[in-house]
């Protein structure tokens, strides 16, 4: 939120000046107001329904329903504010749950080897994907759906289904929490303030809104843009290889279709968006992403709570992200008119 | 034309590589089932060319082709008189699908990857929703000639997909082309200069999903219901498109030659099947490929000094 603030204060002042109720436009807050909204509609529509809606069940659930997506879309999120996207990661996500459990093979002893191996490869992933879309100058949508079916056919070619064995102590990574706050959401925590310290903290992250802002002046003015672009990819599949590793720990084994099956590339890009940051580059943040990836959590615990057929889910998420969107183009109007 | 020549060349050494491999490739009976085999894919890459030209993106196609599908076989269910109004209503669909995309992506403003991946969340919802997660019903033999039969010796579709695709060379010739072009090339000069842009792409999207109705029909009768039947298929589209040559961002490119990038990727999956790398390599195989025709595409531009459109990257 400060990274944005600041970086646009400059076109904005008229609405800085206006204090709090200027302040609620930007988008992760209104995000979060978003969230709570829906919170607060939930809490009714459950208790209506005869249940209780913020069980200390339910907020578990919520948060390491969201942990892994949560990953991928800070991931997502630095691609995106580059003005890149990246439809790897879902494959990617899968490959990785395969080489974390394969290589544990339910050794306790094996637990570091096997996450450095899944770390290697995804940096190795998103230096390729960064490369080919700089070097080659491929457009990132082709350049990562190439990725993505490379590693498709790699994993579908292997694997039929489950391999590997996580062991017991990994699993603690998924299943356990510390009063009421799992493991996974503090290692998602931890990743999102990572990039957010990154992004406003950071000569990297100026950069990055620079080059997602206007890649031929950042250029002009002395920023190496493919270098930038080619470090957003890195991050981005090394946070898709951390969700392979949480999603093998909860699985207890690596599964060829543990990332499509979840939706990962589309529905963190789609997080990314639902957090106000453009698909174009250049502008929003991470807080905005967390509030995103919680809103559909949130959605999915309502959902689930009140038995709504699974398809029902996929109609209403669809129409919540467009109309989300509509919301803030709308308001990006309003502003430039 | 000019524009479609590399996509051409390329796809000539891989029919002469297909030729080789399986000589019966070169007889008429050969040919035309390659042809009926790649028509559904040449048929989306021909509606998905409008929306790229137009600076847009059509995720929803895949969804769309199996939504279709499914519709046909629960409301024919077997019933061969059924078959002409279910046909007219699967292509309302198609159009009425396609105006929804264009309206949200012009009017609110949403860009169109975002829309799209709506639309294709709330189709495969909603199909999914109304069969109870398995197709049901049955298609009639009327609708499945489409698919499988011919007029003599020529398949249906190979007929339809002539059709398409002198319809969509005649649209980009007539001034809604142009109009396209322009817009996709440059919206805010467009739209100064007194082309309503909004319009051209709503148009642009009900091409896309009428494509998407009509590759649904020849897709039915030839494989089969099934959940999966247009899975994928988005990406496959957009992809052959890319082939050819056209840009993402818009403004550049022709439809014979998004036709051709789609043909060229089919004889590309005949061509492996034949070769023995068959099932999941494929895939690896056709990254590889895509990537690297994209690659060599781009890096030939410096020479023939045309100009690179500035923002490559921005292409919602």
């Amino acid at each position: 939120m400060n990274t944005l603030s600041r970086i646009r204060r400059p076109a904005r002042r008229s609405e800085a000046q206006g204090g709090l109720a200027a302040r609620l436009r930007e988008p992760t807050q209104v995000v979060f107001l978003a969230l709570l909204g829906l919170v607060a509609v939930g809490w009714v529509l459950v208790a209506l329904d005869g249940g209780q809606f913020l069980t200390m069940e339910s907020v578990v659930g919520i948060q390491q329903r969201s942990a892994a997506l949560g990953i991928v879309a800070i991931g997502q999120t630095l691609a995106i504010l580059a003005g890149s996207l990246d439809l790897s990661v879902a494959y990617l996500i899968s490959l990785t749950s395969l080489v974390a459990a394969e290589i544990m093979a339910g050794q306790d002893g094996n637990i570091l080897p096997a996450v450095a191996a899944v770390l290697a490869i995804s940096a190795l992933v998103g230096l390729v994907n960064g490369l080919v879309i700089t070097r080659l100058q491929v457009h990132a949508f082709i350049a990562t759906l190439g990725t993505a079916l490379i590693i498709k056919g790699i994993v579908d070619h292997l694997y039929d289904g489950p391999a590997g064995k996580v062991p017991e102590s990994f699993q603690l990574l998924g299943y356990s929490r510390i009063g009421p706050i799992p493991i996974s959401a503090l290692l998602w925590a931890g990743v999102a303030v990572v990039a957010w310290f990154l992004l406003s903290r950071t000569r990297l992250g100026y950069r990055i809104y620079a080059v997602g802002g206007n890649e031929e002046v950042a250029r002009l003015s002395g920023i190496r843009t493919g270098r930038v672009i080619v470090l957003t990819h890195v991050l981005c599949s090394l946070c898709a290889g951390i969700a392979g590793l949480l999603l093998a720990s909860r699985l207890g084994a690596g599964a060829p279709t543990v990332g499509t099956d979840g939706g990962y590339d589309l529905e963190s890009i789609a997080a990314v968006v639902l957090g106000g940051t453009a698909l174009a580059g250049g502008k929003g943040g991470v807080a905005g992403t967390v509030g995103g990836v919680l809103l559909l959590a949130v959605l999915d615990t309502i959902f689930n709570q009140l038995e709504v057929n699974s398809f029902v889910k996929d109609v209403v998420r669809g129409v919540v992200i467009v109309i989300a969107v509509a919301v803030y183009a709308r308001r990006g109007m309003r502003r430039s008119a | 034309m000019k524009r479609a020549l590399p996509i051409l060349a390329v796809l000539v050494v891989l029919l002469a590589a297909i030729a080789v491999a399986n000589p019966y490739f070169l007889e008429p009976a050969g040919f035309l089932a390659f042809l009926k085999r790649a028509a559904p894919l040449v048929i989306l890459a021909a509606g998905q060319y409008f929306v790229i030209v137009s600076g847009e993106f059509d995720l929803s196609v895949g969804s769309l082709v199996t939504a279709e599908v499914v519709i046909a076989a629960r409301l024919i269910d077997g019933e061969e008189s059924a078959t002409w109004p279910v046909i007219a209503l699967l292509i309302v669909i198609g159009l009425l699908v396609g105006l929804v995309n264009g309206v949200v992506t012009t009017k609110l403003r949403v860009p169109s990857f975002i829309v799209t991946l709506g639309m294709l969340l709330i189709l495969s919802g909603a199909v999914f929703l109304w069969t109870g997660g398995a197709p049901r019903g049955a298609l009639s033999e009327g609708f499945r000639t489409f698919g499988r039969g011919g007029l003599g010796p020529i398949p249906w579709s190979v007929l339809i997909l002539l059709a398409v695709g002198a319809a969509a060379i005649w649209l980009m010739r007539a001034d809604f082309g142009k109009t396209l072009m322009a817009t996709g090339d440059n919206e805010r000069a467009a739209a100064l200069s007194g082309v309503r842009v909004d319009r051209a792409k709503i148009f642009a999207f009900m091409l896309s999903g009428l494509a998407a109705a009509v590759a649904g029909i020849l897709l039915g009768g030839f494989a089969g219901v099934s959940a999966q039947v247009g899975q994928g298929l988005e990406f496959s589209a957009i992809t052959a498109v890319v082939l050819g040559g056209v840009v993402l961002g818009g403004g550049r490119g022709s439809v014979l030659a998004a036709m051709a990038g789609a043909f060229t990727l089919e004889a590309l999956f005949t061509l492996l099947n034949l070769y023995g790398i068959s099932g999941a390599l494929e895939f690896t195989v056709q990254g590889v490929i895509i990537i690297a025709a994209v690659a060599a595409g781009a890096i030939r531009l410096p020479w023939k000094f045309t100009p690179r459109k500035g923002d490559a990257h921005a292409a919602s």
